[in-house]
């Protein structure tokens, strides 16, 4: 136990807790931005696992991991834009348009694999770019505070940023007005002339380009390649964090790095005589329990 | 004389798709700095014609002149453009916003794409000041009384420029305290030129406020009056008119053996700190309907709602006979009590709109053991039943498995009333039971309220249709702002005018005229 312990309390722990919590961040904010626009963007985990393929696809053609990211990014925005076009135009529900993209995610990326590099588990045969790793002058020689933060891929940083970014543009700017009255009362702001689909569908799109640059830290940062289905989950695990952090942004990001801890850790029992098994399901179970006391809190409130 | 105008409506005809007519080709004036009040009973097409003004509703016909020019509105935007403004009766705001975002909603002003409200906060801060509104424009709306979210409402019009506002039953929210400084405040507006248009069918604060009152009757304007040459009397017979005659006398039999049916005792209910319903008392006998008339919104759906348990009063008894109720689970108090409820919704609180007309037939009592077997429900028990229920009430249809909502509304209706009726109640309370039925089918639907009460069961009849409640009833009730404001047993020479005077607040019976409906013998 003390041995476990032991391994918690080191810089490197600190470090691999900002490593796992990015991509679920990521989606997170998405989420955030969706949900307060009104619609639930339960899409993520497929948008983030087809953003993850594209940015490894283009980067190994191009042999840029630049263009690889941006690829990531467009494709975000594309796939949240169909389901924003199914949904606010077309009528389908939300929901329904969700588990549906999720599913065709899940298995047109493994088909799109198999066509590519004749491989259904992972592109390790293709020479796909990593998103680089950077120092942070200054910061990289303070003892432990160097070693949790420093040196990390730049789209942790980038993540990191885009929570500043988000909350501003939320709580500073006339698109984040607009997204909350939006999502908050729509006939109110429609009867000023503001245009409610659109300002939705804006808002489903960058949930889209956010959980793009989820997907391309997980394929060209995080590891260094592509695998079936390697989301797994992340993006549901945002979701849930959202609720809980009910769509504000900073108790969103304290719940993202809640769920990233218990990640972090089951990482770290799954080196001790633990089964593994057991062990990674940690952050489900996390997420079960903060469900279970989100719940119980929101019923005691609206009493 | 047209050019005295500010807003002018000639000739409006509004026919929806589904082939209601709501106006019936309505010309009005307005003049500049007056307040013109537009009264009507409920389903007179008042709401329509505000809509229409406020762009939210195309009129079939007919046009709208705004300081001269004849105006094409497609949507709100247009009509606030040119600066009328309409405060709904359900409010237009964020509720997590500041007032000054709610102001400024959907046109903030903006600095290097940053929010900048520094001078449109001056420019709202003056306003308020200009009309005495205790306002902060930097409170959350949803902190604030529903009083002063109604203040945020006006401002935002004002500070949009308009001129004309459309203000729909303003003081149905506000306590009577509210009320008070709205009026002060309608004046100041009145004084600095705005035009308002005040919709309500309160006669006593239409009287007070206004300057010149339209009356609107089944969609057609009845008359304009300069306020001070008319009274409230001549201005509710003009709203309430004549209706469809009904008689059953004959078919009302004498009921010997009467008992007390339903109790209640002191309930009061209160919602957002409006009372709603204060205090009130009442008793009802078998053998007997008695009828609770009042303009929509004085306290008859939450009386419902509490007699059928779906909100708890915070005071008070409820008995039906000698058992108490007041806490009973709705289930409890159909089975239990005996009490069965033909509600005011029929499509949303009467039938399930997509299931069959068999399957809504039971309904209420599809756990009876006669309708099921051990495990499954017994079809063939219930085809019989809904078959000779739809016989009985003459439902016409291709057979009990047709989808109900492809009935027309009167058949519906009487789907409803057969269900309830087969639930064998002891009590019955019918809400509107006959509201948008034809004719024929209202008459029906009458004939088998009488035949419950021929059988010495209690019938409470909520009715808006005043010529119903006189041929139905055997007693009246006039419900105003959440009391029962008169009693009458002897309905022979009872006229809808004088139900009126008391439905609109002009009458009141004494207490002790009321009070007879507790302490009256049973014989």
């Amino acid at each position: 136990m003390n041995n476990i312990l032991a391994l918690l309390l080191t810089p490197a722990f600190g470090y691999a807790v900002l490593r796992v919590t990015t991509p679920i961040l990521y989606a997170a904010l998405g989420n955030v931005i969706s949900s307060k626009a009104g619609v639930s963007n339960i899409a993520m985990e497929g948008t983030m696992l087809t953003s993850s393929l594209v940015g490894v696809l283009a980067s190994a053609y191009t042999g840029s991991a630049f263009i690889g990211l941006l690829a990531a990014l467009v494709v975000g925005i594309l796939f949240s834009a169909f389901m924003a076009y199914l949904n606010l135009y077309l009528g389908t529900n939300v929901i329904m348009a969700g588990i549906a993209l999720n599913l065709f995610a899940s298995k047109f990326t493994v088909y799109i694999l198999y066509m590519l590099t004749g491989q259904k588990g992972n592109s390790a045969s293709l020479a796909s770019k990593q998103i680089p790793s950077v120092d942070i002058p200054v910061i990289k020689n303070i003892p432990v505070l160097g070693e949790i933060i420093s040196g990390h891929n730049i789209l942790v940083y980038v993540a990191l940023l885009s929570i500043i970014v988000i909350y501003i543009m939320l709580n500073k700017t006339k698109l984040g007005t607009h997204i909350k009255a939006v999502g908050e009362s729509p006939h109110a702001a429609a009867s000023v002339g503001i245009n409610v689909k659109r300002v939705r569908f804006l808002s489903l799109c960058l949930s889209g380009l956010l959980a793009g640059f989820g997907g391309a830290y997980m394929s060209m940062g995080y590891l260094s390649m592509f695998t079936r289905d390697m989301i797994a989950g992340r993006g549901w695990i945002a979701i849930a964090a959202g609720a809980m952090g009910r769509s504000m942004v900073i108790p969103t990001t304290i719940t993202s790095f809640l769920f990233g801890i218990f990640s972090a850790i089951g990482n770290v029992l799954q080196l001790q005589n633990i089964p593994s098994e057991l062990v990674t399901t940690l952050p489900y179970v996390a997420v079960f329990i903060g469900i279970i006391v989100y719940s119980i809190r929101k019923t005691k409130e609206d009493k | 004389m047209s050019n005295s105008y500010i807003l002018e409506l000639r000739d409006i005809k509004k026919v929806y798709d589904n082939g209601v007519v709501a106006n019936k080709g309505i010309s009005i004036g307005f003049r500049e700095g007056e307040i013109h009040a537009i009264v009507g009973e409920n389903g007179a097409g008042k709401s329509t014609l505000m809509k229409i003004i406020f762009g939210l509703e195309k009129p079939t016909q007919g046009a709208i002149y705004y300081k001269g020019k004849e105006m094409n509105f497609t949507s709100p935007l247009d009509s606030i453009a040119v600066g009328i403004g309409m405060v709904h009766q359900h409010f237009m705001l964020v509720p997590s916003f500041t007032v000054l975002q709610n102001i400024v909603l959907g046109d903030e002003p903006t600095k290097f794409s940053f929010i900048n409200s520094k001078a449109s906060k001056k420019k709202a801060e003056e306003l308020a000041k200009q009309y005495n509104f205790q306002l902060s424009m930097d409170e959350k709306v949803s902190d604030l009384s529903v009083g002063m979210k109604q203040k945020v409402e006006i401002l935002k019009l004002l500070y949009k420029g308009a001129k004309v506002l459309i203000l729909d039953e303003p003081t149905a929210v506000l306590t009577p305290q509210e009320t008070e400084q709205l009026f002060v405040e309608l004046k100041k507006f009145k004084e600095n030129g705005h035009t308002i248009i005040f919709i309500s069918h309160k006669l006593g604060e239409v009287k007070q406020i206004s300057d010149r009152i339209s009356v609107i009757r089944k969609g057609e304007l009845i008359s304009t009056h300069n306020t001070r040459d008319v009274d409230t009397e001549t201005i509710s017979e003009l709203m309430i008119g004549r209706k469809v005659e009904y008689e059953y006398s004959g078919i009302k039999q004498e009921i010997k053996s009467k008992k007390v049916a339903l109790t209640i005792d002191n309930i009061t209910y209160t919602q957002n700190g409006i009372p709603l319903l204060k205090d009130l008392s009442l008793k009802t006998k078998t053998g007997e309907i008695l009828g609770v008339v009042g303009v929509e919104g004085n306290g008859q759906s939450e009386l419902v709602d509490v007699l059928f348990g779906y909100k708890r009063a915070e005071k008070g008894r409820i008995l039906i006979q000698d058992m108490e109720i007041s806490n009973f689970r709705i289930k409890e108090i159909r089975e239990r009590a005996k009490v069965a409820y033909i509600p005011e919704d029929r499509m949303r609180q009467g039938i399930a709109a997509s299931a069959s007309i068999k399957e809504n037939i039971i309904a209420s009592y599809y756990d009876r053991e006669e309708l099921n077997h051990k495990f499954m429900m017994n079809h063939k028990a219930i085809t019989k039943v809904s078959d000779q229920l739809v016989k009985d009430f003459n439902v016409l249809c291709q057979s009990s498995d047709t989808e109900i909502q492809s009935l027309s509304g009167g058949n519906i209706q009487k789907v409803v009333v057969a269900r309830e009726y087969n639930a064998n109640p002891e009590f019955l309370i019918a809400e509107q039971p006959t509201r948008g039925v034809d004719i024929g089918s209202a008459r029906f639907i009458h004939e088998k309220l009488i035949e419950l009460r021929n059988k010495n069961k209690s019938i409470l009849l909520f009715s808006a249709d005043l010529g119903e409640a006189l041929a139905v009833s055997d007693k009246i009730i006039v419900m105003y702002s959440g009391e029962i404001v008169a009693y009458f047993d002897n309905l022979a020479d009872l006229t809808e005018k004088e139900l009126g005077f008391y439905m609109l607040g002009v009458k009141r019976q004494s207490p002790e005229e009321i009070r007879r409906l507790m302490d009256e013998k049973i014989n």
